[in-house]
């Protein structure tokens, strides 16, 4: 729908403008980086086993900062009004804003690949189509839900601290199943060795992205 | 009705008691120690009935936004997460003298753990909105996708190898029909109890606002 | 009430927000092409009777009819034949004007887009400023271009909420301007307002909004400002 692709390139637009999301995310990813590097860097036989779990904890830390940020700029000077006095459906403006939050976040967990490769000397990339679909996945699911209740933490006295408080119990499955898979394709086994951890990604993805699209509208209105 | 309710908790509690610790056979392996595992099966049980009926006053409050839906949930989720502490210190206190560990990663505990995070997570929601209208709309929604988010928790979390307790075996295998007898009134006597705390809890909540309305009206 | 003659009708509506009640049976009407303005002192109800008309918030019961589509059932509907102007711009700071209308004219479908949003920008006088970003702009010029975004899908009804919120004397003229000029063309305009002077002399009909009800109404010829004032005043004591 074009107006769903109207709102992702509004928000497009105004990061590339202000780049504040962008900054924030990214030095935190790196800061996240850095620390783990610190705790493992010089242990070698640590890195497999504890990469995928680093890699989704500066995923998913630093996309919170990125979600935050996603509602707040419709809180600032209330310009959500104007989208909601406009003839457009309230799952549309879910739908909007959650690709435009997919996009950031996929773009800083590509920039937290490299990262990772350079600072652990680690080859991620053995199976990439695999891992790029586990993280597209994985991110869908955590982007989806982290959406939803940024339209809430937005409004609340807590504001952007109240957003992992939420979010982080929600997607325990996504992140267990994707730290399962990610640890089974980087150490070259079948995928079959990961139990049904796809399918109760997948699962989470669909039920969840159904449900936060409907529900959406009663977070939304008055 | 209260007072019957009341009345006969009180009567479940004590039949309870008296069952667990005497009425109920020693468990071959574990021993007496397995007695606790009575009251932790009526808080795990509560603690679910609790978490289904946040779930369920969620979706009707969403359809028909009336008070008393909202004041349903927010009692049913109070009680759910004390029932959740009680479910996660009795597991505890088995758990030292079987397992020789106070905690672990087993899937029932961690989920358990998890359905305890979201319990606090709804409750801060609440308090973090000073809204009164926002507040029971946004923890509706929390609390619908909290339900249905634990048993994707518990399906994620079993891939994680784990250690699941035998905690019935009498002699020869199997639930010994004492204990079966020992659980049934233990659960009774729990929903019960349940029932008797939400609706104290749910007329409190009614007073304060029907005194916040009072002064409200008093100042226009 | 005949719906063909009206553009907006309340029936008895009413609005509470939990155990709080905003409007009491609120029963109004505007004619096609009428200007209608609302008085009444802070906390009377007036944001949230323009907030119900915009589709923002749903009444708690009664009717409201606009433009023949009742808003409960078809609140979609609605949005696509009204334009509102708050006391808050609802644009985008970090977006320049042009941008913003034409994102705004992107969620009406409004075709021809781009030559509108640059004709309504000229229009309301700041074609100098088109490609600066809101966030630079003076309340009185967010103002203007609040009425750009307003009218891009060219709305027979314009809600307004306490407008002139925030402007100077100088913001203020121009903003006049811009209104009578909306009015002009024939437009059903309902206005809010606390300020007596602003409504009197461009409307057709007035009303006294107090503590959520209706409490006077009358047509606005010959009411006199002095004459006004008394009866608010008077109304207001009450």
């Amino acid at each position: 729908m074009k107006k769903i692709w109207a709102i992702v390139w509004k928000d497009i637009i105004i990061e590339l403008r202000t780049k504040e999301l962008f900054s924030s995310m990214f030095v935190f990813a790196l800061l996240i980086i850095l620390i783990f590097s610190f705790t493992f860097g010089f242990s070698v036989e640590f890195i497999p086993v504890a990469a995928p779990g680093i890699l989704w904890v500066a995923f998913t830390f630093a996309g919170v900062l990125g979600l935050s940020r996603s509602f707040a700029i419709e809180k600032e000077w209330n310009s959500i009004l104007g989208l909601l006095i406009s003839p457009i459906d309230r799952s549309y403006i879910f739908l909007g804003k959650m690709i435009g939050n997919m996009i950031f976040v996929f773009i800083v967990e590509a920039i937290i690949l490299q990262i990772f490769v350079l600072f652990f000397n680690y080859n991620l990339f053995v199976n990439l189509p695999s891992l790029l679909l586990v993280i597209l996945l994985g991110t869908v699911g955590f982007v989806s839900v982290g959406t939803l209740f940024s339209a809430m933490a937005v409004n609340t006295k807590l504001r952007e601290v109240l957003l992992p408080v939420l979010l982080f119990p929600i997607i325990v499955p996504v992140i267990v199943s994707s730290v399962k898979l990610i640890g089974v394709i980087l150490s070259g086994k079948p995928i079959a060795k990961a139990g049904s951890s796809l399918q109760i990604l997948i699962l989470f993805d669909i039920i969840f992205l159904v449900i936060c699209t409907v529900i959406f509208e009663y977070v939304i209105e008055e | 009705m209260m007072k019957t309710l009341a009345g006969l908790t009180f009567i479940g509690m004590m039949a309870s008691l008296y069952m667990a610790f005497i009425y109920a056979p020693t468990e071959a392996v574990m021993g007496h120690i397995q007695r606790i595992f009575y009251f932790h099966m009526g808080a795990v049980w509560v603690a679910t009935i609790a978490f289904t009926v946040v779930f369920i006053a969620s979706i009707q409050y969403l359809r028909r936004e009336s008070r008393f839906w909202d004041i349903l949930a927010l009692s049913s989720a109070e009680i759910g997460v004390l029932f959740t502490t009680l479910t996660i210190i009795t597991g505890s206190i088995w758990a030292k003298p079987v397992w020789g560990t106070w905690w672990t990663w087993d899937p029932q505990l961690t989920t358990t753990f998890i359905l305890w995070i979201l319990y606090i997570a709804y409750l801060m929601l609440r308090s973090a909105v000073s809204s009164d209208v926002k507040k029971a709309k946004f923890a509706a929604v929390f609390g619908i996708i909290a339900f249905i988010d634990l048993p994707l928790v518990y399906l994620s979390v079993r891939l994680m190898r784990g250690i699941s307790p035998v905690v019935f075996g009498g002699r020869g295998g199997g639930i010994a029909p004492q204990m079966m007898f020992t659980l049934v009134v233990c659960l009774i006597t729990f929903t019960l109890l349940y029932v008797v705390l939400l609706r104290e809890r749910m007329s409190v909540e009614k007073m304060k606002e029907e005194l916040a309305r009072l002064k409200l009206e008093e100042t226009t | 009430m005949e719906s063909t003659e009206f553009d907006i009708i309340a029936e008895g509506v009413t609005k509470s927000f939990g155990n709080i009640q905003a409007l009491y049976g609120i029963d109004l009407g505007v004619r096609k092409g009428e200007f209608l303005t609302v008085f009444g002192p802070n906390g009377a109800g007036k944001t949230t009777l323009i907030k119900l008309l915009a589709t923002l918030a749903k009444p708690t019961s009664g009717r409201l009819i606009v433009a023949n589509h009742d808003i409960k059932k078809e609140p979609n509907r609605v949005r696509g034949l009204i334009g509102v102007i708050s006391h808050e711009p609802y644009l985008y700071g970090n977006l320049s004007a042009l941008e913003n209308i034409r994102f705004f004219a992107s969620l009406y479908g409004v075709s021809q887009a781009e030559e509108k949003a640059v004709d309504l920008i000229k229009r309301v006088g700041l074609e100098s400023r088109m490609h600066d970003l809101v966030r630079t702009f003076s309340r009185g010029m967010q103002q203007r271009l609040a009425v750009a975004r307003a009218i891009i899908h060219e709305p027979k009804i314009l809600l307004l909420d306490e407008p002139y919120t925030g402007l100077d004397q100088h913001g203020g003229r121009i903003f006049g301007d811009l209104l009578r000029w909306l009015k002009s063309q024939n437009r059903t305009i309902i206005m809010t307002t606390h300020s007596l002077t602003e409504g009197l002399g461009i409307s057709d009909k007035v009303a006294i909004l107090d503590n959520g009800k209706i409490i006077y109404e009358s047509d606005a010829d010959g009411v006199e400002i002095a004459r006004f004032k008394e009866i608010y005043f008077e109304i207001i004591k009450a």
